[in-house]
């Protein structure tokens, strides 16, 4: 058995004269749980079209356990989708729509029941076996729209924007349903969305994408805390940007001129290069927070403009001296800042993540 | 070429589909006194001796005044009727909407024969109103259903804001729902006006000296084929697709904007 | 949503003074119309004078007088022949036209497929006189193709009245189901494809059952105007046999005997009813 369940090759794809990606390579381990984000026209869901066969690529190749499937028509991959709009058949009812793969399989109906009911259950709706799909609600559309992929056993299974239709409450809750199901079934899941905390709940593996390339790739802390770009640093949650410059290397230790000082950080960097620093809102400190702890590099000194209170924390923009852009802090609950305070402001800099300019 | 069976068929189907109107008019060109092979054309002295006609010149007209007549009234009852039930709690709506789209599951035969009968009783005698009374009852359902379809919740939205705003009953309707519902007014008095135009059995019984266009075609019908037939039946053919390729460059232009 | 927000007073009387002119329109010229041709029907003429007691001969007559059932039985026969004929030919078209051609495309070959429905109705009619009778063009072909050695007439024929029909509902039922076609979306298609079925069977599990509610809307309409019609079989039809529309108009211009016509309307009335209530249930399922 192949350890990697999915291999692209160079791919590439243009329509006419417009690149939606370009030279992509990348391999999906067997049972990962793979996110693709990105913003949309980024090319993640034409990535996801081509790996479902939906659409052939211009350039390269696109591997599935091994075996070249790159001219291989969608009925005939192992692989299924979750639809966005679930495409669920109206005029069949929800055991028909979940049976359907093993229909097309020619499955002897003795055979084809056990799994429907199995794929049911796995998705909590065996009960609704019976209804059309009209009487569903959202919520159990989506559950069924995945019963109906994993029916076939798939050996990827597709998700384009699934949680794209429902309310937030119930897409968070789908969002540890869908992670508890892959872990269960051991499939490999490719997920395509734009919502970093949806990525960043579920994800083995992110892929950041942006304008048809691959901005960032890794587990979801490694992404967050340590983003390989300033893309990917806008891009998942907030985020304090503030120009330096490498002065020194020695191993991944780097030392950092700024604005605000020398320091030492680790990161990747060459001597002279221009870098960007990014701290998030809540790595930052301020002098009136108590219980502060480690070395504390003093960034500079501030006044707060605007401040909302945001339920576990105070969120609030300052303008710190010397700096163009407001800086987005966070201010524990207990905390009451009142627009005009001053305040000086802490990072400790191994929190500190160094992106190319 | 994968698709090329479906294209010839296509091309088939179109054939056959155009196949009579092009026979129609290149006879209506036709020198000789039948409209049958061999083409001796072409020649426009049917079109004169048409135009000549008084008879046929006076139901062209009379088509024409009953087809704007009865339209004009299908459409502003079908509006007021549509407006009423989209825009108001009227209690038995559903059915009163069922009854208002009735005619439309109706065959025009058993509509004309109902109000000959009717006239008939009531001794109303058989002009161009009774016939433009019978053309507002079919096309009265197909207005009404056409605009009540396009009332949609985002007008009334609308609406709500111009009353919010102080705008009178008579001032929300004519500053803001016939503006907003112009296209689809536009749409069914058209659609009206075609059907009119076209329909032969209400205005064959409900009619005696002044007649329509298609009853009089249908008279002419009776001296057998003749060239002077096919050059009504072709001006009546351009005209329609005049206005139909007129209304469509009307409409879509203001889909456009 | 918005419904359910409070109205102002008098909000009720002023919704039924913007209803009531049609609703009276329809009343007097639709309603009362039906209600005293269904009198009529259950009235007798004898002589030249009209009977006003009830009974049901006009009823019984058509049962007894082949004369009035068999007009029943064509007008069925050329019906339910034309809806089948209409489907067959429309659906490939159809098809075509939302799945092959470039939907730039689309619009104008939709307005050329229904641009001859705009010539008259009665014009129509007589334009298939032209074709189909004794040498007009179809005669004149075959002649000089050699098919033929003399000069032979189509028209006047249920064959004529069947093409004359067809040629009409073609070009609806078209519109129909491509209309249902284009508003089906494109991920059924790839969910099918997705789940292992080919082009083939897709059409069979997936299209075609959910192009069923515009093939239904299509051939009810076709039933209705086409069993309803007169003008199509009077002008090519022949006098060989009458369909029901011809006889109802026989009993009216030759006869003036308005009872026995308003009972056969009738009668139409009641098919096209349970014509009606047969097909509902796919009259609705558009909803979906």
């Amino acid at each position: 058995m192949n350890a990697l369940a999915v291999e692209f090759r160079a791919i590439g794809m243009s329509f006419g004269t417009k690149v939606a990606v370009k030279d992509i390579n990348l391999s999906v381990q067997r049972g990962d749980y793979v996110v693709l984000l990105g913003p949309s026209g980024g090319g993640k869901t034409t990535l996801l079209n081509i790996l479902g066969g939906f659409l052939t690529p211009t350039a390269g190749r696109v591997l599935i356990d091994g075996a070249d499937v790159t001219d291989i028509a969608p009925a005939k991959r192992p692989t299924t989708t979750v639809f966005q709009d679930y495409a669920l058949f109206p005029h069949m009812t929800v055991a028909g729509n979940v049976g359907f793969g093993l229909k097309m399989q020619s499955l002897p109906k003795a055979e084809q029941s056990p799994r429907i009911a199995q794929a049911l259950e796995m998705v909590g709706l065996a009960h609704l076996a019976g209804r059309r799909i009209h009487e569903l609600s959202g919520g159990q559309r989506q559950r069924i729209a995945l019963a109906r992929a994993l029916a076939v056993e798939p050996t990827v299974l597709l998700l384009d924007e699934p949680l794209g239709a429902l309310d937030m409450k119930l897409r968070r809750q789908m969002q540890e349903e869908l992670k508890a199901i892959q872990k269960r079934v051991g499939t490999t899941f490719v997920h395509v969305t734009h919502d970093q905390e949806e990525a960043m709940a579920i994800a083995d593996v992110i892929v950041v994408m942006n304008d048809g390339f691959i901005e960032d790739l890794g587990p979801p802390e490694r992404i967050y805390l340590r983003p390989a770009s300033r893309f990917t640093a806008t891009f998942m949650g907030e985020s304090n940007l503030f120009d330096g410059k490498v002065t020194a290397v020695n191993g991944d230790r780097l030392t950092v001129e700024a604005a605000f000082g020398q320091f030492e950080i680790t990161g990747p960097g060459e001597e002279g290069q221009e870098v960007c620093l990014v701290v998030r809102p809540e790595h930052l400190s301020s002098s009136s927070d108590e219980n502060r702890s480690g070395r504390q590099l003093l960034l500079g000194q501030g006044r707060i403009e605007e401040t909302g209170f945001f339920g576990t924390h105070h969120q609030c923009l300052v303008q710190l001296a010397g700096h163009g852009a407001l800086i987005r802090l966070r201010l524990p609950q207990r905390a009451a800042p009142q627009i005009g305070d001053s305040l000086e402001l802490f990072a400790d800099p191994s929190d500190i993540a160094v992106v190319p300019r | 070429m994968r698709n090329l069976p479906a294209f010839l068929y296509a091309g088939l189907i179109y054939g056959f589909i155009f196949l009579p109107v092009i026979v129609l008019v290149l006879f209506s060109f036709q020198e000789s006194r039948v409209p049958v092979p061999p083409f001796d054309g072409p020649s426009l002295k049917w079109y004169d001796a048409f135009l000549s006609d008084d008879r046929v010149v006076e139901a062209l007209l009379n088509s024409v005044i009953v087809a704007m007549a009865s339209s004009a009234v299908s459409v502003v009852l079908g509006f007021l009727a549509a407006f009423s039930l989209a825009r108001h709690r009227v209690r038995m709506g559903g059915l009163l909407q069922g009854l208002l789209t009735a005619p439309l599951t109706v065959s025009y035969l058993i509509i004309a024969m109902g109000l000959l009968i009717t006239f008939n009783m009531l001794g109303i005698p058989k002009s161009l109103l009774t016939i433009g009374i019978g053309h507002v009852v079919i096309n009265l359902p197909l207005c009404f259903a056409i605009i009540f379809s396009q009332m949609g919740a985002h007008q009334a939205n609308m609406e709500r804001a111009a009353r919010d705003l102080g705008a009178r009953e008579w001032q929300v309707l004519a500053l803001v729902t016939v503006p907003l519902l112009w296209p689809a007014l536009f749409a069914a008095f058209f659609l009206s006006v075609t059907f009119s135009w076209d329909e032969f059995i209400i205005a064959f019984m409900v009619s005696r000296f002044e007649v329509t266009l298609p009853v009089e075609i249908w008279s002419m019908l009776r001296t057998g084929l003749n060239p002077q037939t096919n050059a009504v039946g072709s001006f009546v053919f351009l005209v329609s697709v005049a206005i139909v390729f007129l209304l469509d460059m009307v409409l879509f232009r203001k889909k456009k904007t | 949503m918005a419904i359910d927000l409070p109205r102002p007073r008098g909000e009720s009387l002023r919704a039924w003074g913007f209803l009531l002119p049609a609703l009276l329109w329809t009343a007097a010229f639709f309603l009362l119309p039906l209600a005293i041709m269904a009198v009529y029907s259950l009235w007798r003429r004898v002589g030249h004078k009209v009977e006003t007691d009830i009974s049901l001969q006009n009823y019984e007559n058509f049962f007894a007088k082949s004369y009035f059932y068999e007009s029943l039985i064509n007008s069925l026969e050329v019906t339910v022949l034309v809806t089948f004929i209409s489907i067959l030919l429309a659906y490939p078209l159809a098809y075509t036209l939302a799945e092959k051609v470039p939907s730039r495309w689309q619009r104008i070959a939709l307005i050329m497929a229904i641009l001859p429905f705009w010539t008259s109705y009665v014009v129509r009619s007589y334009s298939w006189l032209l074709v189909l009778s004794e040498g007009g063009i179809i005669s004149n072909f075959l002649l000089d193709v050699g098919l033929s050695s003399e000069p032979i007439s189509l028209a006047n024929s249920r064959s004529a009245t069947v093409i004359g029909f067809v040629h009409f509902f073609v070009m609806l039922l078209t519109l129909t189901i491509f209309a249902n076609l284009v508003q089906l979306p494109k991920n059924y298609r790839r969910a099918a494809a997705d789940l292992g079925a080919g082009p083939l069977r897709t059409f069979i599990y997936i299209i075609f059952p959910l192009t069923l509610p515009g093939i239904m809307v299509g051939a009810f309409l076709t039933f209705v105007l086409c069993i309803g019609d007169f003008i199509t079989p009077a002008i090519l039809g022949g006098k060989r046999e009458l369909l029901l529309p011809q006889t109802i108009m026989l009993q009216i211009e030759r006869r003036s005997d308005f009872p026995s016509a308003s009972a056969l309307a009738m009668i139409l009335m009641m098919v096209v009813s349970m014509v009606y209530l047969g097909c509902a249930r796919w009259l609705r399922l558009d909803r979906l």
